[in-house]
Formats: structure tokens, sequence, C-alpha cells
């Protein structure tokens, strides 16, 4: 490619993760004309590191429409991206190791309930035995999510990105966004992206930079609280099968698989050291212990497990932990998902879809306003 | 539990890792000029692999291991004299980006802090995957000799196959031993001799090492070793393990039985460390690796962190323990310290000790076909992913090495790619018709081998130390 | 077969696959197996392909035992001691 191409769409994403891949994927699917800007390659940060959860347990309520919509997308997926993606259905499991916890987990779910969920349940000493029979004699019950599942992160992340291919995007990897501007010439709208390959023109532009995402807001006027963050992540050598459900904690960080090959992911959130400008993570061994002692806590069976490698990714977190979902606040044609506060993978299919929906028809029957970009600016500053 | 007590200091000067003949040239130097320096040794001893045992060995070994073995053992007495604090079985794991170093040591893992750092862990094997190569009975000719070195063992039964000056060093140690190899096949292509010659006036200039190498040869000629040459098309056969090698030498298929097969093709860099510290690397087209990129003393892309030996890039026993020096000088002259040798001398006997290496590179780099296996053959032996999966994966779409990891798991095993890596670089290069460089290599993280759980459970980062 | 040149002055006890065997004090688990002729140290947890000891210098991870009932152990790393206990790996063995 000769240096500044010009490059015209219907829609430019930026951003290569699983909610970029996503929403190019549906938009292509829906005849628009989508290009894909990665600065890095596909699925290089979060979504490809992550634990691989495809969870709606435990989740904030605001999240819980698009959470069902996705977890519907999930099990069609195999078909949707013609590669199964590592994806399997198992329960997601969020144990109480106290009494207390208990009654706060037990509450959760009847609130639900009066939401009209009914995914979640909850379940006594004897049912969580019965599904996790390696658990702690000192786990008191828990609540679950029974038909939930995991992935293999990168594994759908690149399918997603092939799939969108399929139905006619072009993805550009290795390309850094340096300049997002209106073109002011034109009487339409049109949105001029450049890089140092290209300018890319379109009259919508969806921000899913992740991490970057808010660096991306703030030179478009849009001022946002996100952070990055590094959430530590570590996997072991096979062990003998003992648990096919996803399990967490509802008192301490906790993400606890055992995969089909018998390694087992635990991970939680708890943070490395992150340097969005440079790429880098890197791993704080004195809380990745505690990581390591909540596993064999609950798991005893861990303590001859050996941790073969440990990784973090960067991730963009917000104030109130759920995303940025929605039209820009203040740019017509310019759109956000990002933000997803270590949580995003299972919402990726249903964002993706989501905002495809919006971008292709200007609207949505989707309440999106629990996500919209300025929630936090109409919080006085003094 | 009462907390182990840390065997080490919990700060340092300079901290070494590896006890090969860099690090331990490198812990007399640094010792000897008052840094507070502090080596930290996988093994059970001092010596590496090339001095594997050198405190401790025997008469009979001597004798089959010559002079160039037993001259390690003055290294490892001028380490053990010095006030360096020697670490055995003390197996780093992680590294910070402010040199806090992680490691464990009999089943605890304690902290050391250094103000710099030489990463002196050395070469691994390039890797060669053939056909039945990960079948009982095939090991690195490394190993063969790793065996006499730790425990006087020669195999009685075994075809040694292969490229390089270790084939022919291990051959003839075998013969010496009494038990001279079942075969030597050498798939060093033909005319390499040719290709070497302009190279003839450097390797006339390391002459001893000439005239070593010839002796060799000579040794295991007069043996009657049965000697194949530009053998190709290499495989190991056997049901459930080895029973011997088939392959192709001077257009005639061959099949020579024998229980033990032994394979080399060189060494190369190991790079596990000035990975995971994010040193910068660049392809060595005449090396066939990747080496770190380093100043004239072994100083890398990241500041106070130095490599010296072979882990810089190969050039043998002589030249680790002058770059050893070289490196622990760097850092004595930056706290102040005088250096005890003058650098401009050490580092002429460097460039007279590389005299030979342009024409030995020549001569043994590897055939193309040794990093470009055929499709069936397994490449990443812990995860046994085949080169034509890693082939698959580039079709779809998979750029580079960490792609291809994450995709496929080769490289997720527990050897963390010290076997696969260059093999997975060079397939995924080839298939992509893209520079080695730019292909780049799988990201290093930690543990930098494998941690119990219940170790880092009861890893106590902040424990303090005894006066 | 494997052969030893030195006299061997003290030795040390163990068992392999409930085989009791003798060898040299100071031998590594992996050197010791393989002067008593124990090549199948355990199967590829993928294929359950039988494997052996391979560099002997704790790079490959081929050699993964398990010793006094702790699995993942590196024979060529840990010095046999007077009463050790080793097995192949126990599971894995179907790749599941």
């Amino acid at each position: 490619m000769t240096a500044h191409s010009k490059i015209s769409a219907d829609l430019i994403v930026i951003g290569g993760g699983i909610h970029g891949c996503s929403a190019a994927m549906f938009a292509a699917q829906r005849g628009m004309d989508v290009v894909l800007i990665e600065k890095d390659t596909i699925g290089r940060h979060a979504s490809g590191v992550n634990a691989g959860g495809v969870r709606r347990l435990g989740r904030d309520f605001a999240e819980l429409p698009i959470s069902q919509h996705s977890m519907e997308l999930w099990y069609t997926l195999a078909d949707l991206v013609e590669d199964d993606c590592g994806f399997q259905i198992a329960p997601q499991i969020k144990l109480a190791e106290t009494p207390q916890e208990m009654a706060t987990l037990t509450e959760r779910v009847a609130q639900l309930r009066t939401l009209g969920f009914e995914h979640e349940v909850v379940l006594d000493r004897a049912e969580v035995r019965r599904l996790l029979p390696a658990v702690s004699d000192h786990i008191v019950g828990g609540i679950g999510s029974l038909r939930d599942g995991f992935a293999q992160p990168y594994q759908t992340t690149f399918a997603i990105a092939r799939r969108a291919q399929h139905f006619g995007a072009r993805f550009f990897e290795n390309e850094t966004v340096q300049r997002v501007e209106k073109n002011a010439q034109t009487s339409e709208q049109i949105w001029e992206v450049s890089t140092d390959q290209a300018t890319y023109a379109a009259p919508n532009v969806l921000n899913c930079a992740g991490a970057w995402a808010g660096r991306l807001a703030e030179s478009l006027g849009e001022t946002v609280p996100i952070e990055a963050v590094a959430p530590m992540m570590m996997v072991t050598s096979r062990l003998p099968p003992f648990c096919d459900a996803v399990v967490g904690a509802a008192g301490r960080p906790l993400s606890f698989k055992q995969m089909p090959n018998g390694t087992v992911v635990i991970g939680g959130g708890r943070l490395g050291y992150a340097d969005p400008s440079k790429n880098l993570s890197e791993m704080i061994f004195p809380e990745l212990r505690l990581t390591a002692q909540t596993a064999m806590e609950i798991f005893p069976i861990m303590r001859n497990a050996t941790i073969v490698r440990s990784w973090s990714g960067i991730e963009g977190r917000m104030p109130d932990k759920i995303p940025v979902i929605g039209p820009s606040a203040k740019h017509a044609g310019l759109f956000h998902a990002f933000g997803f506060s270590l949580h995003g993978f299972q919402m990726g299919l249903g964002v993706g879809d989501i905002m495809a929906e919006l971008i292709a028809n200007g609207s949505t029957q989707w309440q999106l306003g629990a996500f919209a970009i300025d929630r936090f600016a109409q919080r006085p500053t003094f | 539990m009462t907390p182990k007590t840390n065997p080490g200091p919990h700060s340092c000067d300079l901290a070494i890792i590896g006890a090969g003949p860099a690090g331990m040239a490198a812990a007399a130097t640094a010792a000897q000029v008052g840094l507070k320096t502090v080596i930290l040794d996988e093994g059970d001893r001092p010596g590496g692999q090339i001095y594997r045992d050198v405190e401790q060995t025997t008469a009979q070994r001597k004798q089959v291991l010559g002079s160039d073995y037993t001259a390690g053992g003055a290294l490892a007495a001028a380490l053990r004299a010095s006030d360096a604090v020697y670490l055995p079985r003390s197996t780093v794991w992680n590294i910070s980006s402010k040199r806090l170093i992680d490691y464990s040591l009999d089943g605890t893992s304690f902290q050391l802090q250094a103000s710099a750092i030489i990463v002196a862990t050395g070469a691994v094997e390039r890797p060669f995957p053939i056909p039945g190569w990960t079948k009982p009975g095939v090991t690195t000719v490394g190993a063969l000799q790793i065996l006499f070195k730790s425990s006087g063992i020669v195999e009685e039964d075994a075809i040694l196959a292969g490229s390089g000056p270790l084939l022919w060093l291990v051959a003839s140690q075998m013969v010496a031993a009494g038990s001279p190899p079942v075969a030597v096949v050498e798939t060093t292509p033909p005319r390499r001799l040719q290709a070497a010659l302009p190279h003839i006036l450097g390797a006339l200039r390391g002459h001893h090492y000439l005239r070593k190498g010839l002796s060799l040869i000579r040794a295991v000629r007069r043996a009657k070793v049965p000697v194949f040459k530009d053998a190709t098309n290499l495989e190991v056969i056997g049901d459930q393990d080895a029973t011997g090698l088939q392959f192709i030498s001077k257009g005639q298929r061959r099949t020579v039985s024998a229980r033990h097969v032994a394979l080399h093709q060189g060494v190369v860099p190991n790079p596990q460390i000035t990975r995971l510290l994010g040193c910068d690397h660049y392809w060595d087209s005449k090396q066939h690796c990747f080496r770190p990129v380093t100043s004239a003393c072994g100083l890398t892309s990241v500041e106070h962190v130095y490599v010296a030996g072979d882990g810089a890039g190969i050039m043998g026993a002589i030249s680790a323990d002058l770059q050893g020096r070289l490196a622990a000088q760097d850092i004595a002259t930056s706290m102040g310290k005088s250096p005890p040798e003058r650098s401009d001398r050490l580092a002429a006997k460097l460039t007279k000790d590389a005299a030979i290496r342009p024409f030995l590179e020549a001569l043994y780099a590897p055939a193309p076909d040794v990093m470009s296996p055929a499709d069936a053959v397994t490449v990443c032996r812990c995860e046994d992913i085949t080169a034509g999966a890693i082939r698959d994966a580039v079709d779809l779409g998979a750029p580079g090495p960490n792609q291809v990891k994450s995709y496929l798991r080769s490289g997720m095993g527990p050897c963390q790619g010290r076997v696969c890596g260059l093999v997975v670089a060079t397939i995924i290069a080839q298939r992509r018709s893209v520079s080695m460089d730019e292909t780049g290599y799988f990201r290093i993280r930690p543990p930098l081998k494998p941690l119990t759980l219940q170790e880092l459970a009861r890893f106590q980062p902040t424990q303090e130390l005894d006066p | 077969m494997a052969k030893r040149i030195d006299g061997v002055s003290e030795t040390v006890s163990f068992s392999f696959e409930g085989q009791t065997l003798e060898t040299a004090k100071g031998d590594s688990v992996a050197a010791a197996l393989a002067v008593t002729g124990h090549r199948h140290l355990r199967n590829s947890v993928v294929s359950a392909e039988p494997r052996g000891i391979y560099c002997m210098m704790g790079t490959c991870f081929d050699c993964l035992v398990e010793v006094n009932g702790v699995p993942n152990v590196q024979a060529c790393r840990t010095t046999v001691q007077d009463g050790m206990v080793i097995c192949r790996q126990s599971y894995g063995e179907s790749g599941q």
C-alpha cells in the first residue's frame, strides 16, 4: 500500500478486541462497508488474554439485558463464525465462604427474580458439593448460573475477526490512529481517521479502543475517567479432571476454571502494573500470591499444582465498574463501546450486535442510558 | 510453619545468573574489586553445562574429557575462593523491571534486589525436529555429554546425527571411553567447505581450534566409526521407542540400527531472561539465531542488565570467561571501582578467540530443512503441535509466534518455548515470506520455570534478613 | 545400553514403578534410570505417546516423573535420595 492512501467506508471501528471485531462483523453482515483499525494485532490485549469466562452470573443489574442477549448469541456462535471458539456451556458459580456472604448472595437472587431474571439460582451446601465435589469443607453454599460457559479468548476474537472479513470488512493491523477529525469541507458529516499509513473516511466511527479509548475520546472533547489496569492470570500444568464449572468467590477475587485439557486457569482481578503507552504490563507477585492462597483454600486439591505461566493484559476500568456503550454525547456519527472493567468478554457479542444496529439504523431498542459516556460529567466536581 | 531464613543477602551490587564460565569469571572479578556479588545457580555445583560437575570429576572422566574440560576447575576454584555468595539449587523465576529477582531454593522462594545483573545462562541446543524425535531413546548430543560429565555414563549403542563441532567432540570422547558411536550421520550439506573457505584466514588465526577439530575427526575415523555424509530426510524408527535411524546419504537410502539416537545442530542463546526483561534482540543471519543487542561490554538495551557468555551469541567457553570479566569490570567501573584488568586487553583477547567463528558458522550453518520440518513432524514437544498445524494457523491469519501460541498452545507447555521457539518462528517467517526480525519470538512471562501454587502461596516477599 | 566407566563406591536404593533399583550416590534420577535401562518416563499429555529424557539440562521438561507422590519433577535436575519412590506421571494418559 502506498503511503497515505485514502480509504472510504460506511463505518470505521477503532480497536481490534472482541467488541470492535464483533461490531465490525455484525455491521458487515448488515451490509455496511466496514474498516477496522488496530494499533497492534487482533486480540493483542484484554480480549486475547482474559480468563475466557462467558458469564452472566454476578453482573451489575444494568448489564443484565445486554448480557442475556449476548448469551443467546454465544449459544449459536459456532454456526455464526464457523469456529467453535473453544466455547462450552458450563455452570458459573460464586461461592460463599461465610453465612453473611451466603445471605448477600441469596438476597441478590431474590432481587433478580423480582426483576424477571431467572438465570441465577441459589445453591445450598449439598448442591454446591454436587456440582463441585473438590471444594473445601468451609464453603457454605453459593449461587450459580448453570448455563453460562467459557471459551478461548484469543481463538474467539480471531474467529470473529475472520468472519467479519468474510462479510467484507477490511482489517488493518499494526496501524495506530493518530488523528480523528471531522472533514469540514463536505456537506455530510464525514469523519477522517488518519494513521501513518492512510486516511480513512466514513460518516460513522466506533471507539472500541479498550484501555486507550479514553485518550481517543478526550481528543474529541469527551473526557471520561477511565483507568488502565492490568489484571493478573496464571495457568497450571495439567491436573486430573476435578472441576467443570467456572468458580468465583463472593468475598475475595477469584476466577477459577479447569480447562478440558486439565490445566487450571486462575484469575479474578488482582492487579499488576499497567503501562498502556508501552503495551507493558508487569506482574506483582505479592498480589498474585493472594490469588494462589485463595485458590488453594477453596480447592485443596490444588496444593500440588504447578504454575506454568502467569500473565496480565491491559484493560480499561471505569469508576462505577460498568462500561461506556452508546452514542457520543457531543458528536453525531461517533459511538463508543469501551471500559468493560474486567468483565467485557461475555458481553462482546451482544454489544457488537447492538452497536451495529444503532449505527446502521440510527437507533436501537436497547436501553443504554446507564452506560452513557457523560454520566460522570454530570456529577459536581467541587 | 516457621518461615525459612533467607539463604542469601536481601540486596547486592551485582547478581549473576548462571555459574558456567561467564558467570564464574564475572563473580570472581566482581568480588575481587569489592562488589557485593551473588551468583544464582540452578545447578548443584558450579560449572554450567560445559564444565558440568568439574569439581567432582574422576580420573577416568578426566582422561576422556581432556584439559579443555578440566580447565573449568580453575574457574570453579576461583569462585569458591572469592567473596561472592554462591547459591546453588537456586532457580530464578522472575525478575522485575527494577531488577528485583524472585528465586526458588529447595521449594521456598526468596527475593534479591540487584543494582546490576549479568545474565550468564548460556545456550540451549538448536531444535532439530525430525519424525520420531520424541520417542524414548532420542536425546540431544549434549545430553550424552552431560550423562558422561555428571555420572560417567556412556551409551553403548548410539548414533550421533546432525552437524557441528560438538558432534565430533562427543564422538571422539565416546571412542576414548571405549564405546564408539554406532555411526556418525552428518547433515552438513555438500560443498560447505568451499562456502566456508572465504573465512579461512580467520580460521588460521584460530588454528588451535582448527587443529583440535581435525584431531577429533581423525580420532573418530581411526576408530572406524562409520560416517555418513550429506545426510537428509532423517527419521527415527521404532514402534514405542527408538530402534534406529533412517536417512538418505549421498543419494542412498540407509537404515542404521541403534537403541539410542543423539541429535545436534549447534547451540543457540538461551533467550528466556533477556526476553522476559524486554531486552532488544536481533536476528544474526550468520549464527542463525536471535541475539540480544549488546554493547562491547555486554550491556543490553535495558539499563544495568548485561549478558555474558553464549547467551549473548555463540562464542564458546574461552570467550564466555572473557566476556564475564569484561561485563563485571564495566559494572565495577560504573560503581566507582578500579577494574583489575585492562578492558582493551580483554577485548583484544575476545577478538582473537572469535577469529575461528565465521569459518565455523559458515561450515556448520544448519541445512535449510533443519528449521523447516515437514508438516507431519511434531515441533512443539510439550503440546504435540506439528509444523503443519503452525502453517495452517499462519494461513488463517495468525501473524506471529504469540498469536500462533494463543491459537494452538505451541509454547504454552512447561518448556515455555525453550525447545521449539526458534523453529516456530522460522516456520512462521517462511510461510509469511517475512524476515525473522519482523516475525519476532514468543513473549516470555514469569515464572521462568514452573513454580508450585503452594510455593507462591507461602512466598514472603518482604522477609526480614538476618543481620 | 548405558554403562559406567567409573567404579561405584557408594550406592543408593530407590524404586521405579515398584521395582527396587540401585544406583551410584549423586546420580540424577535421569542418569539412574538411563543406566538401569528404563527409558519410558511418562506419556505425552496430548498424544499419550511414550516419552523419555531429551536434553538432560532442565530445559525440555520431557523427563517429568512423580517423586515421592509429587508430580512434575524433572528427573534430570533431581538427585536420587535413598528410598526415593519414583513413578511415571499418573495423569493425563488419555490426554483428557
